[in-house]
């Protein structure tokens, strides 16, 4: 049998799983997750994740669009084909506005979607917690939460019946 | 005598936190539905048995669609003579087209990003198929320009549309807002589809769970990305959600902007004016909206959704129709008398031409339904009957057309010199290939109640009572 990926209980409400996340977060464990099939608004700050980094990726799509939009113009006005239209400069700033505003919103979106691909390490097709039986409830009805083996105080049998303790059921362990 | 004591004591001024008294608000979700019933109603819809209606309505839009399909060959293998543009008048039914279907999907966009921006938690029942409609408009609608360029192969690489030099070595006129346009439509299109996918994931792996045959796990599992429903996935989910809609928000106001810079930068009595902006984006989502109530209303009763869609959720939208459409009526009014106060004198005849020339006919269509008809939103007798709803929507959506056909060909056929004028009429060529988009927008919609799921469920229990944290009596 493959190694233990680590222990997974479930919960019916988002108010369980949202005291359960408390007490866990509390009790010091730092390798553990929680899974619901909506976001359970505060639950993030219940686990005592961070601040997510997507905005990160937004501002670096957004940037490059923008310079993208305007060299586009500069360039194929200023180098590529110079022609006078209208008697206007081959290049300035504003008429070429709405193509950079359009390539920023454009590259800022796919930086968001590939950003949250990315700080979510997704697309990953298989993972241990899909193996739990009651995986189907997740992402319909029920809350889960999984603590790791890797986890330093995590011990099997002590885990459990923490587990069992907040009130969690089905407690099932899932190998890698 | 309470607010006499908080007076005297010493409490700071402004109060460190502010807590709104918490309005009571009419439920999004009726008869009190679980978590479990809201899956098991969407998922059945892709789930289930194809239905008779399905299959009946997928034949009828197939054949509806097949007019656009011949007129588009017809254009292609014969030349854009076939359409009716002649002079004076070189656009036609083509941009009152094109403005038509990306008008309708402004709502769209509006619902999934504005209204998210803005908490509107009655969004989530209908942002789905929402989207989905702005995502098929704008396809419908790219139609037109692109086939305006005759042979259509050229719009991309020897750039008549997109930026690649042509023939000649010449690059488009990045100072013409047509070109703008390719940008924006492009662009909207684009960032459409990404907002629709990344809200359908959730909803995907919840499919892929279910299901029973490997096909069917195998490829709803690639559309999800190997999501899970991780706490650390929803967070940076969410916050890629947010900032999608304040990308889109921006976005759906330039495109409609840029839309109308093809008239406004013109300098065409009745074009060239500063209203044109924010009255066709004001047009846009009204006629968007008109179009989500018509195909919401028989979705919701052919498919059994009145828990999820309800009154209060067809009143929001007859009231935002009502607020759009009382815009549209003001900038009416307002072109008319800036017309006057102008003192053009060109500009002045091109609007009494409008209201009792020769297309006087298209101008009251335009006026009844779309400032006579929405005004019925005003009562709640009306809101509360959904055949009736369903009917002035259709008005709507006719109203809509017609003042894109208004704008378009009044100025065009009579401009400065009336030695130049003529009545435009469009040619069989015209009419068909219009009729035929309504069956390509149909034959896409309904591939999408197949095979998506049409709500987006996920957030819809994220905002359902039991959904909430807080909500301590644990009632499921």
């Amino acid at each position: 049998m493959s190694k233990s990926y680590g222990l997974i209980a479930l919960f019916d409400t988002p108010h369980a799983i949202m005291h359960a996340a408390e007490v866990v977060r509390d009790a010091g464990y730092t390798h553990w997750d929680t899974l619901t099939p909506f976001p359970v608004h505060g639950l993030d700050k219940a686990m005592g994740l961070k601040r997510s980094k997507v905005p990160l990726f937004t501002f670096i799509g957004g940037v490059t669009g923008f310079i993208f939009g305007m060299s586009l113009a500069w360039y194929t006005g200023e180098l590529a084909y110079p022609l006078v239209v209208g008697g206007k400069p081959l290049f300035s700033p504003i008429f070429p506005f709405p193509v950079a505003y359009e390539m920023t919103i454009l590259l800022a979106s796919f930086g968001t979607l590939a950003g949250m691909f990315i700080t979510n390490r997704l697309p990953q097709h298989h993972h241990p917690v899909m193996d739990y039986s009651q995986f189907v409830r997740v992402t319909d009805d029920k809350f889960a939460l999984v603590i790791e083996s890797d986890d330093p105080k995590f011990e099997s049998t002590q885990t459990r019946t923490f587990l069992e303790a907040l009130g969690g059921h089905s407690i099932e362990q899932v190998n890698e | 005598m309470s607010h006499h004591e908080e007076a005297v004591t010493d409490k700071p001024a402004i109060l460190e936190e502010v807590r709104p008294t918490a309005m009571p608000r009419r439920t999004l979700i009726e008869n009190e539905r679980g978590f479990n019933w809201i899956t098991e109603k969407i998922c059945g819809i892709v789930e289930g048995k194809t239905p008779l209606w399905w299959w009946v309505a997928m034949s009828v839009a197939l054949g509806v669609a097949s007019y656009t399909i011949v007129g588009l060959l017809h254009l292609v293998s014969t030349g854009t003579g076939v359409w009716g543009l002649r002079s004076p008048a070189f656009w036609g039914w083509d941009i009152v087209n094109f403005v038509f279907w990306i008008g309708i999907g402004h709502a769209g966009t509006l619902i999934s990003a504005i209204l998210c921006l803005l908490k509107q938690k009655w969004r989530t029942s209908i942002n789905r198929p929402a989207e989905a409609m702005t995502v098929f408009a704008v396809l419908c609608a790219v139609i037109f320009p692109v086939f305006h360029t005759g042979r259509v192969w050229f719009a991309i690489l020897p750039g008549f549309l997109f930026p690649f030099p042509n023939a000649n070595q010449i690059w488009p006129n990045f100072r013409s807002p047509l070109e703008w346009d390719v940008f924006a439509v492009s662009t909207y299109g684009t960032v459409s589809v990404l907002f629709w996918y990344m809200g359908m994931i959730p909803d995907l792996a919840t499919v892929r769970d279910r299901a029973k045959h490997w096909a069917r796990k195998y490829i709803y599992g690639i559309f999800a990305m190997g999501w899970r429903g991780s706490t650390r996935h929803w967070a940076n989910y969410e916050m890629a959600y947010l900032l999608l809609a304040g990308l889109s928000t921006p976005l759906v106001l330039s495109v409609h902007t840029i839309v109308s810079f093809d008239f406004a930068v013109a300098n065409l009595p009745g074009w060239h004016t500063t209203i044109f902006p924010p009255y066709f984006v004001a047009g846009a989502i009204f006629s968007g909206f008109g179009m989500v109530l018509t195909l919401m209303l028989p979705l919701r009763a052919m498919l059994n959704l009145h828990d999820l869609i309800t009154q209060y959720h067809i009143d929001c939208m007859c009231k935002i129709t009502l607020a759009t459409g009382s815009m549209v009526g003001y900038a009416y009014a307002m072109e008319f008398f800036i017309a006057w106060y102008s003192a053009n004198p060109y500009e002045g005849f091109t609007f009494i031409n409008r209201a009792f020339g020769p297309y006087a006919w298209a101008y009251w269509i335009m006026i009844s339904c779309n400032v006579i008809t929405p005004q019925l939103f005003w009562f709640k007798k009306i809101r509360e009957n959904t055949a009736l709803v369903w009917i002035i929507t259709i008005f709507v959506n006719v109203g809509m057309w017609f003042e894109r056909f208004v704008i378009t060909v009044s100025s065009l056929a009579n401009d400065f010199l009336t030695s130049s004028w003529d009545y435009y009429s469009p040619t069989m060529t015209d009419i068909m290939t219009f009729f035929g988009t309504f069956g390509i927008f149909a034959v896409l919609f309904l591939l999408f109640l197949r095979f998506i799921p049409m709500m987006a469920f996920a957030e819809i229990k994220a905002v359902s009572p039991q959904g909430d944290p807080h909500n301590h009596d644990d009632k499921h």
